[in-house]
């Protein structure tokens, strides 16, 4: 059973970190490289061992309605995959761009505990577990957001911090109501005697997770905070947070809640349909009038995250094959559009596109790495953004809802426009830099290079045979809806 | 009944500070009501009328106990709501000390 090891690693790393590093950061990167590495390992072993199969892990052998249990199926495996791949990058990323920022062994450390929060929320089945994880991924992001030491910083992470507040709150609540009302807060129990309850009862703690989740997720009228926060972090962390944390603290757990406990209510699908359009549209047209190379990617962020959102409102197996697909797919582009721009603020000291010009002699790797991600995330083939994108606009024709894929097809047209401004300006503009304020380094360079290479990579696993052995589990276990609860009883 | 509405208000008064007050100090007061007022839920939903308190003795083994576990899970998120208040006071000290000012209107470097 390696299921413990997943939270046990980065846990005891971070606690380990600040006692073996004093005025050194060199002990902290090998130890969170290390570990990060480890995970990533256990991670593919564990999707690749045995597709399709669930384990449950009991602590300390306490059964299910009195203990806490720890599930690993198919789904959370193939985001700890995600979470392990983008954390490693990151971690390569910052060896040397977090030194400027400050002592760096902290920063490993929150890290640490960033990824002990995600590993934990993506494995618990137990929902005031979950809600534990959560706070504690929260606490370490919200650190990390305000790492930087501006005041344009601490004010985003405070800014997050009210607004994460308010939605523990709901999301508590929502907790209190399940517990009165099924004497429960195991995931698989709860879902089983849910369904026999008052149809009332559902759309009370639906809407109490909707609104308190839909914050996490940052869709669209609950994502005030994402632009500040993520533009505000450290390039690494922007990514982490981008790349996976809006998945894993919101997608993730809104899928496992309203199909997995709830078995997917049409009346919540309806409104993840809206709130995925309204999304995609919303956050796209706020993205294009940005000059901030890093708002202008945390507004995608909002549009990319609609795209999800409307392809698991479509309850399709086409269409969570899409929503799955398109999670890979978004964590890795868009992880690497926040380490081009992190490259772009070190080599040339600002963020404002209007201050760039043409770097593609002096910075070949950044230039070439970006134009694929901006190609991914715009939708053009043979990059993998538009293998998802496609799979979801067919999924929303072939389940009649015509308008919704018309939304999509617009939002992938107006990412175009919005990246093309950012090539013509950041990267390839009319006026050439003469010369660079910082250095792109090794670590740096390989980051994107690895990650560049895995947005042509990644549209492998749509082809027939691959997907048989990598989405189609993942999507088996959400369309299962309640078969979840039955699986981990025994029944 | 009475009880859960009063909760509900308390809740709605934490709501209400975060919406409209502009001082960080009353925001981070504000979100302290607010999670006192879900603690408080979580409490009165594990109460039983006439319970006891949760522990087995002998003599009342048959007697009505409230519920023990809403009373572990609050012990919990107050600790939760202990680490989050006091990242909040620690964000505010440093937005007073870059701004002079604990007014959010001032503070307003960020927008778009």
């Amino acid at each position: 059973m390696t299921l413990p090891y997943f939270i046990a690693i980065p846990l005891f790393t971070a606690f380990l970190i600040p006692l073996v590093s004093r005025r050194k950061g060199t002990p902290a990167v090998v130890l969170s490289l290390a570990a990060t590495a480890a995970l990533l390992g256990l991670s593919i072993q564990a999707f690749l061992r045995s597709p399709g199969q669930t384990f449950v892990y009991r602590m300390s052998g306490w059964k299910l309605p009195v203990g806490i249990n720890l599930v690993q199926d198919a789904f959370s495996a193939f985001m700890l995959c995600m979470v392990s791949l983008i954390a490693l990058t990151s971690l390569v990323y910052s060896v040397k761009y977090i030194r400027h920022l400050g002592q760096d062994w902290r920063y490993y450390a929150l890290f640490m505990i960033l990824v002990t929060g995600m590993n934990g929320v993506l494995l618990t089945g137990d929902i005031f577990n979950l809600f534990v994880f959560m706070e504690i991924s929260l606490l370490a992001a919200l650190a990390l957001v305000a790492f930087g030491g501006r005041a344009q910083e601490f004010e985003a992470s405070f800014k997050y911090a009210v607004t994460a507040s308010v939605s523990a709150s709901l999301i508590l609540i929502g907790i209190a109501v399940v517990y009165s009302s099924t004497s429960s807060l195991a995931l698989a129990t709860v879902a089983e005697s849910l369904s026999r309850k008052n149809p009332l009862l559902v759309l009370w703690v639906g809407g109490l997770f909707m609104a308190g989740f839909g914050v996490k997720t940052a869709a669209m009228p609950f994502h005030a905070w994402l632009p500040d926060a993520h533009s505000s972090a450290p390039a690494p962390i922007s990514a982490m947070l981008s790349g996976v944390l809006i998945k894993t603290l919101g997608v993730y757990v809104l899928v496992r809640i309203f199909y997995n406990v709830m078995g997917a209510p049409p009346l919540f699908l309806h409104i993840f349909l809206v709130l995925g359009a309204v999304s995609i549209l919303a956050g796209v047209l706020l993205a294009v009038g940005q000059w901030d190379i890093k708002r202008l990617l945390a507004y995608h962020s909002i549009s990319q995250i609609g795209y999800i959102l409307l392809a698991v409102g479509l309850n399709t197996t086409l269409g969570l094959v899409g929503a799955v697909y398109h999670m890979i797919n978004h964590a890795v582009f868009k992880s690497l559009l926040f380490y081009n721009a992190g490259a772009l603020e070190t080599a040339l000291g600002t963020r404002d596109l209007r201050k760039m010009g043409n770097v593609t002699k002096l910075l070949p790797v950044t230039s070439a790495s970006s134009m694929i991600a901006s190609l991914a995330i715009s939708g053009i083939p043979p990059f993998n953004g538009f293998f998802s994108k496609l799979v979801i606009i067919i999924a929303a024709v072939q389940a009649r809802q015509p308008v919704y894929a018309v939304v999509a097809v617009v939002g992938s047209l107006l990412t175009l426009a919005s990246f093309t401004k950012v090539q013509r300006y950041g990267l390839r503009g009319e006026r050439p830099v003469e010369k660079l304020v910082g250095r792109v380094d090794w670590g740096m360079k390989a980051a994107m290079i690895a990650l560049a290479v895995l947005c042509l990579a990644t549209s492998l696993l749509i082809l027939p045979g691959i997907r048989e052995a990598t989405l189609d589990p993942v999507v088996k276990v959400i369309m299962d809806k309640t078969q979840y609860a039955l699986t981990i009883l025994g029944k | 009944m009475t009880l859960y509405a009063l909760c509900f208000a308390l809740f709605l008064v934490g709501l209400y500070g975060i919406l409209t007050k502009r001082d960080l100090i009353k925001i981070i007061l504000s979100s302290g009501i607010m999670g006192y007022a879900c603690n408080l839920m979580l409490v009165l939903f594990g109460y039983r009328h006439g319970g006891m308190y949760p522990i087995l003795e002998k003599g009342r083994e048959g007697a009505a106990m409230v519920d023990p576990l809403p009373q572990a899970l609050v012990l919990t998120s107050i600790v939760i709501e202990l680490g989050v208040t006091a990242l909040l006071a620690a964000l505010a000290i440093r937005l007073f000390q870059k701004y002079k000012t604990y007014d959010i209107t001032k503070i307003r470097r960020l927008s778009g």
